[in-house]
């Protein structure tokens, strides 16, 4: 009698351990808490064990839109130091029975950033063995940065151009008023009088009138 | 005992200036002649044309390939005996003379003014590719405003299940290099079509360039200012950045441990002289013409010591911040790497964290060698040694942009420090174009290829937009491939015929004696026995030698260059291909016109003297001398007045 009772109260466990080891639907996870955290880690106890379970119930409940998945329905074995454990998930109709792979697969996916944050880790420290982590989407820019950066660069390119081009215009334009109303002014001042001294101030250079050609001054 | 060979050179006094005509243009500052507006805009030009691209990814390089520290004494001794000398030569034949390299050559001797072309050619064919090359910084320098920099992560193939192959493959860094840059085809045979990008940062940096050289050393002479002191900044401060980092002082140690046994290698000194060499920026032509613009009293030979000594200063300090980020670098990759395995050992033996750490790696694998040997086989534990990483002897683009870029990556506010180093790399390269631009302009301007009505603005848009349009070449798929050809081929055997036609040209065509009387009226004194020494012997018998082993190795070695080949085997490793056979048409182009003009040119002319002596036209002989200039004004203002009146 006392064989049989002992018997009924140990073979759930035993079956669920049974299920859980011989099964292939199970995942095993593997928790890299001191990389993650280093001086902050926490320790890796039954608490935490009960957060992972009620994580992986609560993803199953999402992903299944069924309000009937307890932690009871989480069965963990192979629990080594490394942090690292193989879970099975039964149906909470019958404990027998284990959800297909396929479905915790799904689950764990759309659920994987929630897990993550519960326990403070990310893809990389929270392994799924056999779940590869969704990557993130590219982000995608309206207007690519580099084509701001070019469009600033070329501008002060062409402002500096047509900067640097106008001022030599006007330079030149500058000169040529200069030099045509230099020659204006020399032959009034030739017409008028013979003394030229004061018309030589602008020139470059003296022209020494002693030894030119020129029969300006002698004729008349 | 010395060497007094003077060969014939009829005709000379009459096609230089005497030193009275100089004192006079000196004194009256009656030349038409562009001018330095102070001494710094000279220095940091001059500066600015040597240290370049080459003082940050080659010197540091072979220091580290050629033993270190050791590598410092052929270096220091070559400078010494090879890049100070011909400096010193450039600058005073050029400050003496007045003139652009072929005015230069044609003054010393008609016959020589191949020498001159082939200065231009050689300034051409390498402006169109070194221009590329600040292209391709452009192109870093515009993507490095974002955060993640987009060579840290590879990016996400089209159904977004997993990693682009040909990223995974390789490495994000050697991704965005070689595919969203250059998108480079896997042979030299393949063009790949133009990349739009490119284009767009190729007519930047030459819109940058036009900018900066629109009238001459007018404008490049305030550009200077910046792009010749910023580099050193940025040096300075990735210095300060990288001795904070991890690793670094390895870097800088392995740099420079001396290894003395490379000094007996003869291709340490070879590679230490070439470097010198192309480091010195000589025989471009711009060097000449840069101190043409000086007053004539300028003390060329203190000029030519100071920046010698500026030049390889910058090497050494390039090569320590390069190799302290470098260090920095290896470290990560040991670190990841020991990580790694410490995770697969962890994971399979269900250890706990921390069981394993980088100090007990060692034995704690022995120990679990010897209980579980087929185990640990079976997980191909990667070797990791720091040595090997930091040996890893990158140099050239694959350091900026590959090597570099990754650092960079792995360093908190990583766009900041992107931002930093390519602004610096676009300076060092710029200021560097400014000299090759100026060796391709004056000599146009001095052989009358436009017409003299043109602006300078005009003629300088024109080269520029001329070369943006050959330079097409290099941006398309294949476009890495020719560059690298450009460089191996045009850069390099020309200069070395161009420098040592210079040597022989100005100590034996112009005269030794003339020469020293000229650096008397200069800088008043005459050049001591090293200067003797060097120029007429020294100089040019390493310039020869050079020129001999470089030479020997391209015609006996099979010549193959490294290609991107995602199809190859040992991808991601660069397949070595051999060159097709039309390739060797255009290296024979590349290095044998510039290199035969120099003869040639002589030749020609030899041949057209010995056909024109029958036909005796011998044009008004214009001299350079203000007396002549005044009777020439004169005989202007009198046939205007006579027409007006």
């Amino acid at each position: 009698m006392l064989a049989g009772v002992l018997l009924l109260i140990f073979l759930p466990p035993l079956v669920a351990k049974d299920l859980c080891k011989d099964s292939q639907d199970g995942f095993k996870v593997r928790l890299s808490i001191k990389t993650a955290l280093g001086d902050d880690a926490y320790e890796w106890n039954e608490s935490e064990m009960f957060l992972f379970r009620s994580t992986l119930a609560y993803a199953m409940r999402k992903q299944t839109k069924q309000d009937t998945y307890n932690i009871t329905n989480i069965l963990v074995c192979n629990d080594t130091q490394r942090v690292s454990f193989v879970f099975v998930v039964t149906s909470p109709g019958d404990p027998d029975q284990l959800i297909p792979k396929e479905q915790i697969e799904e689950a764990v996916r759309q659920n994987k950033h929630r897990i993550n944050n519960a326990f403070l880790l990310s893809d990389m420290t929270l392994e799924f063995v056999g779940i590869p982590p969704t990557l993130a989407a590219p982000i995608i820019y309206d207007t690519e940065p580099w084509l701001i950066v070019f469009g600033v660069v070329i501008g002060a390119v062409a402002v500096g151009i047509v900067a640097l081009l106008m001022s030599t215009v006007s330079k030149k334009r500058r000169a040529k008023e200069k030099a045509a109303g230099l020659s204006e002014e020399d032959e009034g001042i030739v017409k008028e009088n013979g003394t030229a001294l004061s018309g030589l101030g602008g020139k470059e250079g003296v022209y020494n009138q002693t030894f030119s050609n020129d029969n300006r001054f002698t004729e008349l | 005992m010395k060497l007094k060979l003077k060969l014939p050179n009829p005709g000379l006094q009459d096609r230089i200036l005497s030193h009275d005509e100089l004192e006079r243009l000196e004194v009256e500052e009656a030349g038409d002649r562009p001018k330095w507006d102070n001494k710094a805009q000279y220095m940091l030009t001059c500066v600015g044309f040597c240290v370049g691209l080459g003082n940050v990814w080659r010197f540091p390089y072979l220091c580290q390939s050629h033993g270190g520290g050791a590598f410092m004494i052929p270096f220091l001794i070559l400078l010494v005996f090879e890049g100070i000398p011909l400096l010193h030569l450039e600058f005073a034949i050029g400050q003496r003379l007045r003139k652009g390299s072929v005015g230069v050559w044609r003054t010393i001797n008609p016959y020589m003014l191949g020498v001159g072309i082939a200065s231009m050619c050689v300034s051409f064919l390498v402006s169109l590719y070194y221009n590329t090359i600040i292209a391709w910084v452009m192109w870093y320098f515009f993507n490095s405003f974002q955060e993640p920099l987009p060579w840290s992560q590879c990016p996400i193939n089209a159904n977004r299940t997993g990693l682009v192959s040909e990223c995974e493959r390789s490495s994000p860094v050697d991704y965005f290099w070689y595919r969203e840059t250059l998108n480079t085809s896997a042979a030299i045979d393949e063009t790949g079509g133009l990349q739009w990008w490119m284009i767009l940062c190729l007519i930047s940096a030459w819109g940058v360039l036009y900018v900066c050289c629109i009238r001459g050393i007018e404008t490049t002479g305030k550009a200077v200012y910046v792009t010749s002191t910023l580099p050193y900044v940025v040096l300075t401060i990735f210095l300060i950045r990288g001795l904070t980092l991890k690793g670094s002082v390895d870097g800088i140690k392995f740099l420079f441990t001396p290894d003395l046994n490379e000094l007996a290698n003869p291709s340490t000194w070879l590679d230490a002289g070439a470097q010198v060499f192309y480091s010195f920026s000589l025989a471009f032509g711009g060097l000449i013409s840069f101190s043409s613009y000086n007053s004539v009293h300028n003390n060329c030979e203190q000029d030519a010591v100071i920046i010698s000594i500026i030049n390889a200063f910058t090497s050494i300090y390039a090569a320590t911040v390069i190799y302290s980020i470098i260090g920095f670098r290896a470290t990560e990759r040991f670190d990841d790497c020991l990580s790694g395995n410490i995770l697969t050992l962890l994971n399979t033996f269900d250890l706990p964290e921390g069981n394993i750490t980088q100090n007990n790696y060692q034995e704690v694998l022995y120990s679990l060698n010897s209980t579980n040997p087929d185990i640990i086989s079976n997980l191909h534990l990667k070797t990791c040694d720091l040595n090997s990483f930091l040996s890893e002897g990158v140099e050239g683009t694959g350091l900026a942009f590959i090597v570099f870029t990754e650092a960079i990556t792995k360093m908190p506010l990583s766009p900041l420090w992107s931002v930093l180093f390519f602004i610096m790399l676009f300076c060092l390269g710029l200021s560097s174009m400014f000299g090759n631009i100026e060796g391709v302009l004056v000599p146009l301007q001095d052989l009358k290829v436009f017409p003299k009505s043109w602006p300078k603005e005009v003629i300088s848009g024109v080269t520029c937009l001329v070369c943006c349009l050959v330079g097409l070449i290099f941006v398309q798929g294949s476009g890495n491939y020719w560059l690298a050809l450009f460089d191996s081929f045009a850069g390099s055997i020309p200069l070395l015929v161009i420098a040592f036609s210079e040597m022989i040209g100005v100590v034996y065509v112009y005269g030794i004696d003339r020469f020293n009387e000229d650096m008397i009226f200069m800088i008043g004194h005459k050049p001591n026995i090293f200067w003797q020494a060097t120029w007429r012997v020294i100089s040019p018998l390493i310039m020869l030698a050079i020129f001999i082993f470089y030479f020997s190795t391209i015609v006996t070695k099979e010549i193959f260059y490294i290609a991107w080949d995602p199809e190859s085997e040992n991808f991601p490793t660069l397949e070595k291909k051999p060159y097709p056979s039309w390739i060797y048409v255009i290296i024979f182009l590349l290095a044998g016109i510039p290199s035969l003009s120099v003869p040639g040119t002589a030749v020609f002319r030899a041949i057209r003297e010995y056909c024109c002596k029958k036909h005796p036209s011998a044009p008004v002989q214009e001299i350079d001398s203000v007396s002549y200039k005044v009777h020439i004004q004169d005989e202007e203002l009198k046939s205007q007045k006579v027409t007006e009146i």
